[in-house]
């Protein structure tokens, strides 16, 4: 069991970097405590697998240190750093039992019988394998399998991390559920730090007890899934998390107000600085109201998911959605909208102004 | 135009695919093709796009028997999870491809592939190949190439799947905006119930083989005409336990959680099927009843809450708006909204709905 710190790690894959765009990860500093559940999040291509990548010792970082209890592991291979990792597709041996596959990097280890089965035996309890210990791994269903693979990861007590790389996206939605509550369950039981990589939000935030959003090669945010909810920093955040997403929308700084649509809209912030190259506003379509006045939109669009309404409106700066509850009544044609000034936010090139 | 199934079964050796179904598909709609994997939704586009032939029964497009009839012959197209495109071909070849072959003249071939191609916001990267773009790209560059020859069938085979998940939301809500206009019936095959409801149109529910419901999506998700419809229309799992009804009284079999019920049903024994949502840590509706269960896990997600929980034999979730931190163990109160409880008879057919 480790903490893991990250100092000022970057990586390119070309000979010769001229511009940031020729960085796969730029400035990475990041703290894991020892038995934290972490996850990575982002589109493909932001950089998080070449990040997962470094942490296992598969890549060696262009710049920069991976320390994990202070110790120095920046040029350990990934034997050396004992690590399990667990892959988007199952990795298990077809031909033998659960339980031979479950038993099989304990005994790679020298582990006693005894000692590998009292392991192999609270693993299949937890996961709920113990009644399938005698069949061979070749007859069962892909999450069946998937369960073996995470059992075989979480069976070491010795390894410093365990690293799951999207385990869940071959997984039915139903069966979703269930494993992903499982994972949640078993790191509380045994309290080994834990990293989960996905594009997922909906699979980051309720595993992780702390997110790092990444985008473009960098960290735009890193906070509880209520905080990057809540108050994003960047506006990737507030667009990627949240479904719909944030409206972000142009607006105009005059002094030091916030212009919108012509009004000007009450503001949590002073705002000092001005050269900004675009300013816009953010508000979460689950903060928005209609209202008798505000701002005036035509409704487009209304999808109605059994649970929420989603409202797609659209002024002059743009489209607006608005999130109300199934039952709500929601007004046809012309509507005015108001914004809950707690949750109504100001960027500045992207980044909040606070 | 319609497209009719009249009993039509697949057999593969002794193994039944496709269970005698009949569906009739109009003009002009979306019909979503709701299922598990393994459920027989590919099965039933391969046999509507005439790549397979079904076992026994007949298919009739447009009053007109068309059994047998080979695919080329028919004005079809299709999309499928993995991105298909021509990898030497340029993105305005590749979506031009199926004009070609039917001799389109070079004039109209543009216009037509760029009208499609900003509808699915490609315009600038027309001279591109498909390795150069993204995921959500390559897959865009599959819909454009079957949305320019307007057939009079289009099969999407779960074309969201292999997609990052903001991509997917940002496509699943373009897509029932690119076939408003179009003359067209449009099949599409998902294992994601809020697929289906962002989508609209119709739905099908399916289970192994059978096509359990048919019908508006909203009304199907609402009103499932029986347990196994309702099961496959749920994400999270609907919660479901056996009650007892008696008088005006009902009961929770095993526990002693009863509400009050207006429900004009028999006195007897029912299953009945409460969707997560409808159970909440704050009062919803006029109806609610309480119950008191054990916390096995909680699952925040930035906006919403999700409590899994146990009451006797039951192991049920919830979710609440807000969020709601809850340790594992704790005695947790919750409120279940009885105005939205489907009660199921002793056949698993619903009898009352709210």
């Amino acid at each position: 069991m480790a903490k893991v710190t990250l100092k000022d790690l970057s990586h390119s894959y070309l000979e010769k970097q001229n511009s940031d765009i020729d960085w796969a990860l730029r400035g990475i500093n990041i703290d894991w405590k020892d038995g934290g559940a972490y996850a990575l999040l982002g589109p493909s291509g932001c950089g998080k697998t070449t990040l997962l990548n470094i942490i296992s010792g598969l890549l060696k970082p262009t710049k920069g240190e991976i320390l994990f209890d202070d110790n120095d592991v920046t040029k350990l291979n990934p034997v050396e750093r004992d690590i399990a990792q667990i892959f988007q597709f199952p990795v298990i041996y077809d031909t033998m039992t659960v339980y031979d596959n479950l038993a099989f990097p304990l005994k790679n280890r020298g582990l006693s019988e005894k000692e590998i089965d009292t392991k192999v035996r609270e693993i299949g309890e937890m996961l709920e394998l113990t009644s399938t210990f005698k069949n061979k791994a070749s007859g069962l269903t892909a999450d069946g399998k998937q369960k073996i693979s995470l059992g075989r990861g979480l069976v070491r007590s010795d390894v410093n991390v365990i690293m799951f790389d999207e385990p869940l996206t071959v997984i039915d939605p139903h069966l979703k559920w269930v494993l992903r509550s499982k994972l949640k369950e078993l790191h509380q039981k045994i309290n080994r730090t834990m990293i989960y990589v996905t594009h997922d939000q909906i699979e980051a935030l309720t595993f992780a007890d702390q997110v790092v959003v990444m985008h473009e090669g960098q960290i735009v945010q890193t906070g509880t899934p209520v905080e990057l909810f809540e108050k994003p920093k960047h506006t990737f955040v507030g667009h990627f998390i949240g479904s719909p997403g944030m409206n972000i929308l142009p607006c105009e700084i005059k002094n030091g107000q916030i212009n919108f649509e012509g009004k000007i809209l009450p503001s949590n912030t002073s705002i000092k600085k001005k050269n900004f190259s675009k300013t816009q506003i953010g508000i979460r379509p689950e903060f928005i109201n209609f209202s008798n006045e505000g701002i005036p939109v035509k409704i487009k669009r209304i999808s109605d998911t059994g649970r929420h309404k989603i409202i797609e409106t659209e002024c002059s700066s743009g489209s607006i959605k608005v999130l109300a509850k199934a039952s709500a009544q929601i007004p046809s044609g012309s509507a005015h909208l108001t914004f809950d000034q707690k949750y109504t936010y100001l960027y500045g090139d992207n980044w909040i102004i606070e | 135009m319609s497209l009719e199934l009249k009993n039509v079964v697949k057999k593969v050796g002794i193994q039944t695919h496709i269970h005698p179904t009949n569906l009739k598909l109009e003009k002009n709609t979306i019909n979503v093709l709701l299922g598990s994997t393994l459920a027989g939704k590919t099965t039933l586009m391969q046999i509507m796009a005439g790549l397979d032939k079904p076992t026994s029964g007949e298919i009739w497009f447009n009053e007109k028997n068309v059994t047998g009839t080979e695919v080329q012959k028919r004005n079809c197209s299709m999309v499928y999870q993995q991105f298909i495109n021509y990898p030497n071909f340029t993105v305005f070849e590749n979506i031009a491809s199926p004009l070609k072959i039917t001799g389109v003249n070079s004039d109209e071939i543009k216009e037509r592939v760029g009208k499609v191609a900003e509808l699915l916001k490609l315009s600038a990267m027309l001279e591109k190949k498909p390795d150069e773009l993204s995921g959500g790209q390559q897959q865009r560059t599959a819909l454009a190439r079957a949305l320019v020859k307007d057939s009079d069938l289009i099969l999407l085979d779960e074309p969201l799947a292999n997609l990052d998940f903001k991509l997917r939301e940002e496509l699943r809500e373009e897509l029932p905006k690119l076939f408003e206009d179009r003359d067209c019936i449009v099949v599409y095959a998902t294992t994601e119930p809020l697929d289906a409801l962002m989508i609209g149109g119709n739905t099908a529910t399916l289970l192994e083989g059978k096509i359990i419901q048919y019908g508006k999506t909203l009304e199907v998700y609402s009103k499932p005409e029986n347990l196994n419809s309702a099961k496959v229309f749920s994400d999270p799992p609907m919660n479901i336990a056996e009650i007892n009804k008696s008088g005006d009284t009902c009961k929770l079999t095993d526990n002693n959680v009863q509400w009050k019920s207006a429900a004009k049903i028999k006195d007897g024994t029912y299953k009945i099927g409460i969707r997560p949502h409808n159970i909440t840590t704050y009062k919803e509706g006029n109806n609610s009843v309480e119950i008191n269960g054990k916390v096995l896990i909680s699952e925040l997600s930035g906006s919403e809450s999700l409590i899994h929980f146990t009451k006797g034999n039951l192991n049920w979730v919830s979710l609440s708006n807000g969020i709601q931190q809850k340790n594992i163990g704790e005695d947790t109160k919750l409120y279940m909204n009885t105005d939205e409880f489907l009660y199921f008879d002793q056949n698993n057919r619903l009898v009352k709905h709210g």
